[in-house]
């Protein structure tokens, strides 16, 4: 697989929400490249007819009543609001 | 008195027999926090006031549990109600959740008194603690020296005689390989025996919540305290949990033991693979049998460990957006606020294994690279399953060296992550693992790692202990 | 050039479960905001997900319902987007593993009827709700409907008029509404609809670029809407131009489209499956246990209604489009009423009361044996027609039972003839000219006697006692 670029670095921060400086994408692709590199020691493997493992376990079909339990008092819920406005989350304006 | 002179059974004899008070109990503790934390930074935050007036009401009533009035820690990544949990992250430097995790209503409905949240690599992310936001916790052993991590501050706090236990989280080996850095005992559980309900998600199919304590038996204790089916963690085994303290004291005679050659090969040190053998000539002796095996996939471990563990953290740390909680960074928009909030709230670690997550899950990447680590990890899984058919436990090193210098590996990542090539296996397939301590190199200390058949933490308490018994390597202090 | 216009359909509906799809909190609508909130809905470091039982009991009734192949096994995954109604940035929903999938629903439209395909139908948490604070030109974030369960509904892009949009949307909003597992109220947002669209010229097999359309607030709007863009593309292309893949709002004010964003590529959501949820394995007891709460849908109680009752199939059509107003329709006809004649009542006064009130056939007053003991009375001649509304009123407005308002309002017909010729003989004594008009073939003289009787006996009267009566007097006079 070829090296990772700079652009796919700069999309990928994107995608994140995170903001890097010229000079931070440089060590990311450099940093990003190598561990992906060193990734591709995973194609040594065939697992064409292996199954993906997402859970260790096999449990299966856990459910829960559809009963209503006490929500938190609206105080708590924005205790750690950075931003609040009558009751609700402010944010900056999400209109265009 | 000393925390190191006792276990938990005697400090509840103690305080039954009212030659200590438990007020006496969490006064000690603090005392040797402030003697000893300015170098070892095992705590991030203190919670004396309200420790010292629980213990002060326990005082009064009757200690009727050997945890009753016990002061512990508890690592950063676990949510406290009303006690700010930071995840060792200046994004979350003003977080007070508003409810505790399931470990903690196990334990305090014990009446453990809480004396404050340890430091940790931020999201526990790192293995040496130097990924910490606030401060890099040191190893009590010699303090130029990391104490690993992630749970750096939950071994270093047990090291030094903080605390009798502490609670960490291991996902790649975050509760082994400090444990073993710092010459105390950790034990992973399997996946799904204790709740992660409140244990901040760092990868969540890897996480689990485990006991760091000075002895096997204590940590027994702590372990059945806290294992458990939870309704709130629909990955939480729906099986009863097994006795461990019974497995304490038995004949370890007929144990078959599993040694993987991948695990005393190249890139072990000498000191440690010497303590090793030592650790299995001393089993020998108590009866047990042992043979090599290989672990084929081993090998591959580590990169399948680092895209799916930071693909799962890549969508976990996503909510840390500074809209509901944490820190906000203002900015000109929307859009701006979050890449600001995130850009400066986050450490550059965190960064790293969001970026490589985000990436490995990106259109035209999962197949290649998420998806082929996930039928990796099915083939790890195979290997323990194979070799624990025939053996009780597969024993080795918990870490190939002991606790490198402070600066020493921070600068390469990669070389990093190999590090964690005996732990991080085992999370991959689900196991349970403890590490106990087993001897010196060079005057720090060596972690022998047992690993178990899913739900057989019995199996590792039992052959801990009979070589613990048979050891000293658990009295020896470090000088502080 | 002549073009052919392909339309599919993307609906989401609100689950009518009581507690939200991952935790406890109440689904109720119209609590004060964020007083329906816990540290798992509000996406708090730390919190795990465990499944509402009655969500995926409530998707797979509406996948068999629309008569999908429901999934034996299926899986969650994490769906990540950063949006201030997002918590957890990333939204449980399913990708590849959908509860339900090639279904369809039959459509009924100009007297054509057609089948349209449902691609999928899986399940997914709900979003908080954002609104626009003018005073600080800020946005606010309300979290109580966050979680509430989802189904999203794909069609096959099978529609090939805003029409058969609308009567798509009207047969899936009927069985959903039939089945229990959703309100289907549009102004409370429990239904919800995006729309794609695109034209190619007539007989090419390749689809054309399509647009998307959003903010389709009711299922005239989808209608309007889709029209709207259907004559937009055409004369972008009849013009040489080039239809972008666009997201586009209706407005309703201007009563067009108007473009929100072009599309660069597909979105980037980074699928991968949920690891705190465990994988759902739906087995055949599962399914049948769900298909027995499954009433009969619209379409075969219609049949019915035509072939046990000879109802004429629109007035079927009609009585079958609401649950509420089948199950009335039915009720009444168990207690007695005439099917034909509670059809009429149904269909022209109540529906014109509730249309004229704004109201649904669920809060009316009327109760269905409170019909089927109007009719009767009709019948058997107890009242008048007249009288009738004067009791159907009484009843839309107070309930009651017909006979009960009758006696108690006085209100029961004369149809005594001995009674009736007094009244009769005296009006037509009082009334000379009238009988000479009559007598010279204005026949409005008749009506004008006929009204003096009614008159008189406060609209009790039996018309056809009258009638007849007064015929006999003209006779004999």
């Amino acid at each position: 697989m070829s090296k990772i670029t700079k652009e796919q670095v700069e999309h990928v921060a994107d995608l994140a929400r995170l903001s890097f400086t010229e000079a931070e994408i440089e060590e990311f692709t450099n940093q990003m490249s190598k561990v992906i590199d060193y990734a591709e020691v995973l194609n040594e493997l065939d697992t064409e007819n292996v199954e993906p493992t997402t859970h260790v376990m096999d449990v299966r079909n856990v459910l829960r009543e559809d009963n209503v339990k006490p929500s938190l008092q609206r105080e708590e819920a924005l205790k750690n609001a950075p931003k609040q406005k009558d009751g609700q989350f402010e944010v900056p304006s999400v209109l265009d | 008195m000393s925390f190191y002179d006792e276990t938990l059974s005697s400090l509840h004899t103690k305080i039954k027999n009212k030659e200590v008070t438990i007020t006496e109990l969490t006064e000690q503790s603090f005392k040797r926090i402030k003697e000893t934390d300015d170098k070892i930074h095992a705590f991030l935050t203190l919670d004396e006031e309200r420790a010292l007036a629980k213990a002060r009401e326990l005082d009064e009533q009757n200690a009727d549990n050997l945890f009753f009035g016990i002061p512990a820690g508890i690592k950063d990544n676990i949510v406290t109600k009303g006690l700010r949990t930071t995840c060792g992250s200046q994004l979350l430097d003003n977080f007070e959740p508003v409810h505790d995790a399931t470990v903690m209503n196990r334990l305090n409905e014990k009446n453990v008194v809480t004396v404050g949240k340890l430091n940790m690599d931020e999201f526990a992310m790192g293995s040496s603690n130097e990924n910490s936001s606030y401060v890099a916790a040191r190893n009590p052993w010699n303090t130029d020296h990391v104490p690993g991590g992630s749970s750096g501050g939950s071994a270093a706090a047990v090291a030094a005689g903080q605390v009798p236990f502490t609670l960490g989280s291991d996902t790649g080996g975050s509760i082994r390989q400090p444990a073993s850095f710092c010459g105390v005992v950790g034990l992973k559980p399997t996946y799904g025996r204790v709740s992660r309900f409140g244990l901040v998600a760092f990868a969540s199919s890897l996480d689990q919540i485990g006991p760091i304590t000075r002895t096997v038996e204590d940590n027994a204790y702590v372990l059945q305290q806290i294992a458990g089916h939870d309704p709130l963690d629909s990955t939480s085994a729906n099986m009863e949990v097994a006795d461990y303290t019974s497995a304490l004291n038995q004949d370890i005679a007929g144990l078959r033991i599993a040694v993987p050659k991948e695990y005393l090969g190249e890139g072990v040190d000498e000191g440690v693979k010497a303590r090793i053998q030592e650790a299995l000539a001393k089993l020998e002796e108590l009866g047990a049998t042992w043979e090599e095996v290989s672990l084929p996939n081993s090998k591959y471990a580590v990169a399948a460990y680092y895209l799916l563990a930071s693909s799962e953290a890549s969508a976990n740390l996503a909510r840390f957006d500074g809209v509901r909680y944490g820190v906000r960074k203002e900015g000109e928009d929307l859009l701006d606020l979050y890449k600001k909030s995130r850009s400066e709230g986050f450490g550059d670690e965190v960064k790293r294994r969001i970026m490589l997550g985000t990436f490995a899950l990106s259109s035209g990447y999962y197949d290649a690279f998420y998806k082929k680590a996930q039928k990796v990890r099915t083939l790890i899984r195979e290997d323990f399953e194979h070799v624990l058919n025939s053996f009780d436990v597969i024993l080795g090193p918990t870490v190939p060296t002991t606790a490198f210098k402070v600066g020493e590996n921070s600068n390469d990542p990669l070389t990093m992550y190999l590090k964690d090539i005996l732990t991080i296996p085992v999370n991959l397939a689900g196991n349970p693992a403890i590490s106990v301590p087993c001897g010196f190199s060079d005057g720090l200390p060596v972690g022998l790692q047992l690993i178990a058949k899913p739900f057989e933490e019995r199996t590792l308490y039992k052959v801990a202990h009979a070589y613990e018994r048979a050891t000293d390597h658990t009295k020896v202090k470090p000088e502080l | 050039m002549k073009f052919e216009t392909i339309i599919g359909l993307e609906v989401h509906s609100e689950l009518k479960t009581n507690s939200k799809i991952f935790c406890g909190c109440s689904t109720a609508f119209g609590a004060p905001p964020n007083t329906h909130t816990c540290p798992i809905c509000l996406g708090h470091p730390g919190v795990l997900p465990v499944l509402n039982q009655r969500a995926v009991d409530y998707a797979i009734k509406a996948a068999v319902a629309l008569n999908c192949e429901i999934a034996e096994e299926t899986k969650f995954d994490r769906k990540n987007y950063f949006y201030p109604d997002n918590p957890k940035a990333y939204q449980i929903s399913q990708f590849d593993k959908p509860v339900g999938e090639n279904g369809w629903i039959e459509i009924e439209v100009d007297g054509y009827k057609k089948r349209i395909g449902i691609t999928r139908i899986h399940l997914e948490e709900d979003a908080g709700k954002l609104t626009h604070d003018d005073y600080d030109d800020a946005s606010l974030v309300d979290f109580n409907r966050v979680g509430t369960p989802l189904i999203e509904i794909v069609s096959e892009p099978d529609i090939r008029t805003p029409n058969e949009a609308y009567a798509y949307l009207e047969k899936l909003k009927a069985i959903l509404q039939y089945t229990e597992v959703s309100d289907c109220k549009m102004e409370e947002g429990s239904l919800r609809c995006d729309a794609n669209i695109s034209l190619r010229p007539a007989g090419q097999e390749e689809f054309g670029t399509k647009a998307e359309l959003k903010n389709l607030n009711s299922f005239t709007n989808v209608q309007k809407g889709l029209a709207f863009e259907e004559k937009r593309q055409a004369e972008v292309l009849l013009s040489g131009g080039e239809i972008l893949q666009e997201t586009r709002r209706w407005n309703e004010e201007k009563k067009e489209t108007i473009l929100m964003r072009i599309k660069e590529g597909s979105d980037d959501y980074r699928y991968f499956p949920e690891p705190d949820l465990v994988n759902l394995y739906i087995d055949h007891e599962w399914i049948e246990r769900v298909r027995e709460g499954i009433p009969e849908l619209p379409d075969a109680r219609k049949q019915r209604y035509i072939n046990d009752w000879n109802i004429p199939a629109y007035d079927a059509g009609v009585l079958t489009q609401t649950k509420a107003m089948a199950d009335f329709f039915e009720e009444s006809v168990e207690v007695g009423a005439d099917a034909k004649q509670a059809a009429n009542w149904l269909m022209g006064e109540v529906n014109a009361y509730l249309n004229s009130e704004g109201i649904e056939i669920e809060e009316i007053k009327m109760t269905p044996t409170g019909l089927a003991g109007m009719i009767k009375l009709i019948e058997d001649g107890t009242i008048s027609g007249k009288i009738a509304k004067k009791v159907f009123n009484e009843m839309m407005k107070n309930g009651g039972e017909a006979k009960q308002i009758v006696e108690d309002k006085g209100l029961v017909q004369i149809s005594d003839e001995g009674q009736l010729k007094a009244i009769v003989d005296n009006i037509l004594d009082n009334n000379q000219q009238s009988i000479d008009d009559f007598k010279n073939g204005k026949d409005k003289a008749f009506g004008f006697l006929v009204g003096q009787a009614m008159k008189e006996t406060k609209g009790k009267a039996n018309p056809q006692v009258i009638n007849k009566l007064i015929k006999e007097g003209l006779e004999s006079r």
